[in-house]
């Protein structure tokens, strides 16, 4: 028998949506071309609809009073093993940012490092934020009175355009810290970082539907995500630089059920390396204030 | 037995003068209004009060542009420890002309008297108390070391408390260096410009708080003005969602306190004698005109004959007429457009099938009234089950278990407040925690205090008055590193 020196050809994947904890492809059935930096073939990611919008929204509303409900330690346990397993993919995500954002491996290694440690920074406040939000009101009365912050809701996240993992973990992680469940939509042309972390987020303990990731065309979905009116609040991060729709028109149809909305920083999307903060989780948040009379 | 009978015990408006028409309060100074005035009336008696000027858009840019000025110059610059003598000097100054605040209040909107003198004007001095000691200590309130004002605060507020809303905007705005343009509502803006004459005894500087009357139009140049940083509106959903789309993709900032259809759920083991006061107060307090009134009760199956014979019962007691009478336990209702809106919404539920029950009690011949009203037999699907109703009525709901009464209390897209009466603490904890409502009382309803942040979950609106949270919509985060 002769052999051959034909190279082994190397197994694709097939990059799909994560919805309730499962992967999906588009129930539209369409997909599109995701190239790198250079403009060579990357991948084709599925390209979401209106109806893949509408069931991840339907997956996070169900799965939010559990990931509420948890304790605020557990949250915090199953965030920080998220990173943990951050850490074992690093090699792919390095790959992935260098690729399509078309840096240096140096400046990707960079960026991948800062996303993982952000996601610890994040991890860490689940059982922080109630203390340092929170507080006693000295009420001039007999009363027990307490302020609390709770997790709005469902939040949908528009992930940033340029920023493909760095940007998307300043945004999902924040949100994630209280309770709220999440709707993110990816970079538009850098999506395979957010496919990637869903793949992560499968396998870690964060519950099904906690993260629902889209890939597809923010002028497409965000604006269903906007007027959605089980959608209690909206990350508009990744209206910056997304063709075909700003942040203004997106917060207007989000006013319809009066959805919490986080403006942009600036009118083009900045440096994501010194953003992470505690308003990036108040922002989600409201605050309940509890009365209850004092007696004997 | 007979019952008691009360003497007429009338408050004298004397104490308060009111001229004939006013003007604008822009600059330090009254002046005229460009548009056509309007007149403001006394709902008890649907007698002219005064003219009251409105303000057009020309107008409203003069106010902004005068609370420009006095914030980069005057107010933004200055110390916070002497922004907190003003607002100090401001509470002395309201406490010391309480009683003339209470009768104009009562004249103007229609609340009884006892409310207007032991609720609103109190609170509203203790407001200006809370947030003056706030104004040098900003540093110490968690929004970074060096938090800034937004600039110029353009707010609009409603007509149930006219001189409350206004201390819960203007006092943490002033606090943490912002400037005012405040615009009274409609019905009622006489509080407001009355104290506007108590600013220029407190000798503020000029411009740091501008008093526009008008109507919708007039609140609506305020909130487009591109001069307005912060936008703080009281008032109805549908208005609040107006503003929150006006403001998209601009830099404005804005709170919105809006409307609420609260729960106030009774469980079988409740002191029910408390209860009842409870569920009395948490709707038929001002009149039900208030937006986190507990306007719907459910009440657990078992006891729900009981509660509701008792508070038939109790609610026949209860006096309806002269505001200005100091034993009137429900006054007049704000406006004849206000007591249509009750009218028609009352005439849906019956029409839908509920079961109407209306307190006998007699009502006076001018005026607007509406005596308290209580209907059983309701379903989660009628309006008056759902639509904010603004008014003494009260729709009965009931249920059996507490997950039937959470996810009754939840279904509806308001979520402004809630009350819980039971017993038993580990059951008020949990139930606290599953309310998806800003401010949850328990075994209390109605209770409110400068300390104590207030705002909504949902379609109630977004951000807090009150507290130390109530800061943090009137400043931007900052440190110094």
């Amino acid at each position: 028998m002769s052999s051959t020196t034909t190279p082994r050809l190397d197994v694709r994947k097939t990059y799909k949506l994560f919805v309730g904890g499962k992967f999906p492809r588009s129930e539209s059935g369409r997909t599109y071309e995701i190239t790198t930096a250079e403009g060579t073939f990357a991948a084709n990611a599925a390209l979401a609809s209106r109806k893949d919008a509408r069931d991840a929204v339907r997956a996070a509303r169900a799965a939010q009073p559990g990931w509420a409900g948890a304790t605020a330690y557990n949250r915090g346990q199953v965030l920080y093993r998220v990173a943990e397993l951050l850490e074992g993919r690093r090699a792919q995500f390095v790959g992935d940012v260098a690729a399509g954002e078309g840096v240096s491996a140096k400046k990707a290694e960079e960026l991948v490092s800062a996303a993982i440690d952000r996601w610890v920074w994040y991890a860490g406040w689940t059982d922080k934020v109630a203390q340092v939000a929170g507080n006693a009101n000295p009420v001039a009365g007999p009363y027990f009175n307490l302020s609390v912050p709770e997790p709005t809701g469902v939040v949908a996240v528009l992930a940033p355009q340029a920023s493909s993992l760095l940007g998307l973990v300043s945004v999902l992680a924040p949100v994630l810290v209280s309770g709220n469940s999440v709707v993110v939509l990816s970079s538009q042309d850098r999506p395979l970082p957010a496919v990637t972390l869903s793949e992560v987020l499968a396998t870690s303990d964060v519950p099904g539907g906690v993260v629902n990731v889209l890939t597809g065309r923010t002028a497409e979905v965000a604006p269903h995500l906007a007027a959605h009116m089980d959608v209690n609040a909206i990350d508009l991060a990744g209206a910056l630089g997304a063709d075909g729709i700003t942040w203004g028109e997106l917060e207007a149809d989000a006013a319809e059920n009066l959805k919490r909305v986080r403006r942009p920083a600036g009118e083009t999307e900045g440096d994501w390396l010194d953003t992470q903060s505690l308003e990036a989780i108040l922002a989600f948040t409201e605050t309940k204030t509890v009365w209850h009379p004092k007696g004997m | 037995m007979s019952k008691f009978e009360y003497a007429p015990a009338p408050e004298s408006a004397s104490v308060v003068d009111i001229d004939s028409s006013y003007g604008l309060f822009i600059d330090g100074e009254f002046v005229e209004g460009s548009g056509a005035a309007m007149k403001t009336v006394n709902p008890a008696t649907e007698e002219v009060l005064a003219d009251v000027a409105v303000a057009d858009e020309a107008d409203v840019d003069r106010a902004v542009a005068a609370a420009r000025r006095a914030q980069e110059q005057v107010w933004g610059p200055m110390p916070g420890a002497e922004r907190a003598k003003y607002l100090f000097r401001i509470a002395r100054l309201l406490a010391e002309r309480s009683r003339e605040f209470a009768v104009l209040e009562t004249l103007d909107n229609g609340k009884p008297i006892r409310e207007s003198r032991d609720v609103d004007v109190p609170t509203a001095a203790a407001h200006f108390f809370y947030y003056a000691g706030w104004a040098d200590k900003l540093s110490y309130a968690g929004y970074g070391s060096e938090p800034r004002p937004h600039g110029v605060a353009g707010q609009v507020i409603p007509w149930n408390f006219p001189l409350l809303m206004l201390a819960w905007k203007i006092a943490p705005a002033l606090a943490t260096g912002n400037t005012v343009v405040l615009k009274p509502a409609e019905t009622t803006p006489l509080t407001a410009l009355l104290f506007a004459d108590l600013l220029r005894q407190a000798e503020l500087p000029p411009g740091v708080v501008n008093i526009i009357t008008g109507a919708g139009p007039t609140g609506s140049a305020l909130v487009r003005h591109a001069g307005v940083d912060k936008v703080a509106f009281t008032g109805s959903t549908a208005v609040g969602k107006q503003i929150a789309k006006q403001i998209a993709g601009t830099r404005k900032h804005a709170t919105l306190e809006l409307g609420g259809k609260a729960a106030n759920i009774v469980f079988d083991d409740a002191p029910v004698d408390q209860a009842i006061e409870g569920i009395v107060n948490g709707i038929y307090f001002n009149q039900g005109q208030v937006c986190c009134a507990g306007s719907r009760l459910l009440v657990q199956e078992s006891i729900a004959e009981e509660v509701t014979e008792r508070l038939k019962g109790r609610l026949s007691t209860l006096r309806v007429g002269d505001p200005m009478d100091k034993n009137t336990d429900v006054g007049a209702i704000n406006s004849a457009a206000q007591l249509e809106r009750i009218t028609t919404l009352t005439q849906a539920g019956q029409a839908e099938g509920a079961t109407r029950w209306t307190s006998d009690c007699p009502l006076p011949e001018t005026g607007y009234w509406f005596a308290p009203t209580v209907f059983t037999d309701v379903s989660s699907a009628h309006r008056i089950a759902r639509e904010e109703i603004f008014g003494p009525v009260l729709s009965v709901l009931t249920f059996r278990t507490p997950a039937e009464a959470i996810a009754k209390a939840n279904t509806i897209p308001y979520g402004l407040s809630a009350g819980i009466w039971t017993e038993k603490g580990s059951r008020i904890l949990a139930m606290a925690d599953a309310m998806r409502a800003g401010v949850v009382w328990a075994n209390t309803f109605n209770r409110f205090d400068p300390t104590s942040p207030f705002g909504g979950y949902k379609e109630s609106g977004y951000g807090r008055e009150g507290g130390r949270h109530g800061l943090a919509p009137y400043l931007v985060e900052g440190t110094v590193r």
